[in-house]
């Protein structure tokens, strides 16, 4: 028998509150706004709320799909990543790097999208990023 | 607290009970956890100011593991919410064990709690019951206009995060009325306004406990406590009824009854 809150900041948007996700015999069953963190004091919206209820959903996505003649196929991460590379190198030679545009997410962490943003500037060679979190 | 602490190690090491739940400081924060062992004690604190939804979170655990007798850390509100969990059968008899701990007068002034102790406490001084019903004496003083446009006013803040539902330890419905595809169409608009409030009060009349943990979780500050503090009392003064008072009595809209509790008129 185990059973514990997990301490962890939510995922959804910028606000960061604060989030203990109920863990028991090592399932996540449920999620609680943390009492005491600064942002939340307390509360959560019901995105919050309901926050862990996407880790066993039947429709999370857990490998990377190709859309081969009109309907995606399970890959590989190396393969993903290959047509990725070549698609963008195709697009950025055709028709120059502001043809491409990244948009990221606030499920990352703030690290991640600075890795993001960096990326798209020094790599691809764009200003156009953005964020899904843009409400 | 070391006394508790003590009787905590105690019954962990006599197999008193399989497992306690409480509060553990984790990462300098105070969050539920479930002891199982005597030297994990170390860690449990008696927070007074990050209040959990205990007996309700035992209820997942205590389904899962039905032949384990759980014990758990209750204030006096947290008593009162074990004996409606039982009541109601979301608990079993004789598989909660709970150990007492009483709040500090600080504690229940700031929660303006009328008993705020549970039946058995193993150390410390019990705080005085600090009964206030100025809240609702002030609401009940406008004429009924302001007193509706006061609740609509404060009902039009309600963000629909339904936080108040989630951590109350007197909502535990299998399947809540706001989850039933039959009255409420799912990725339609949730019920409008004071449709909810009002059915979760009716829902509450008879089984709030008074632990304001709804108040406290709600993220736009509705003073939704002091409504069902009204309803409680209105059961009170109809029935005679104190939710969480006593284990053999049922909560009188639970049962039909012999007819003395109807109104004039009704159903007749």
């Amino acid at each position: 028998m185990n059973y514990e809150t997990v301490l962890t900041t939510c995922t959804y948007c910028g606000c960061g509150c604060g989030l203990l996700l109920e863990v028991l015999d090592g399932e996540v069953v449920g999620t609680l706004p943390q009492k005491d963190h600064v942002i939340n004091e307390g509360g959560a919206c019901i995105k919050g709320w309901n926050a862990h209820e996407f880790i066993y959903h039947e429709g999370r996505l857990k490998h990377p799909l190709i859309r081969k003649d009109n309907s995606f196929k399970e890959a590989s991460w190396e393969e993903a990543l290959e047509v990725v590379v070549t698609c963008l190198k195709k697009i950025k030679e055709e028709n120059g790097p502001d043809s491409i545009a990244g948009l990221t997410s606030a499920r990352c962490t703030n690290e991640e999208n600075y890795v993001f943003q960096k990326w798209m500037r020094a790599v691809i060679g764009t200003n156009n990023v953005d964020h899904c979190a843009r409400l | 607290m070391d006394k508790t602490r003590e009787k905590m190690k105690r019954m962990l090491e006599e197999k008193e009970v399989s497992a306690i739940l409480a509060l553990r400081r984790n990462h300098g924060h105070p969050t539920p956890f479930l002891f199982t062992k005597a030297e994990e004690l170390k860690d449990w604190v008696a927070d007074e100011a990050n209040r959990y939804p205990l007996t309700k979170l035992l209820i997942k655990i205590a389904r899962k593991h039905q032949s384990d007798v759980i014990g758990i850390i209750v204030r006096g509100c947290e008593e009162r919410s074990l004996v409606e969990l039982l009541k109601n059968f979301q608990l079993r008899q004789g598989k909660v064990k709970a150990i007492g701990i009483a709040c500090s007068q600080e504690l229940a002034n700031r929660c303006r709690c009328d008993q705020p102790f549970p039946s058995q406490v193993e150390e410390g001084q019990v705080a005085k019951p600090a009964t206030d019903f100025s809240d609702l004496e002030e609401i009940e003083k406008l004429t009924e206009e302001d007193r509706f446009q006061y609740w609509m006013s404060q009902f039009g803040k309600c963000i629909k995060c339904y936080g108040c539902r989630n951590i109350c330890p007197a909502c535990f419905c299998p399947t809540c009325t706001l989850e039933d595809a039959n009255l409420i169409k799912p990725g339609g608009m949730p019920p409008e306004i004071p449709i909810f409030h009002l059915h979760k009060a009716y829902h509450m009349a008879d089984r709030c406990i008074d632990c304001g943990l709804c108040e406290e979780a709600c993220p736009m500050g509705i003073p939704v406590r002091r409504l069902y503090r009204r309803v409680k009392k209105s059961v009170k003064d109809l029935f005679g009824y104190i939710p969480g008072e006593k284990e053999d009595e049922k909560g009188p809209l639970e049962f039909l009854g012999d007819g003395s509790y109807e109104l004039p008129g009704a159903g007749k």
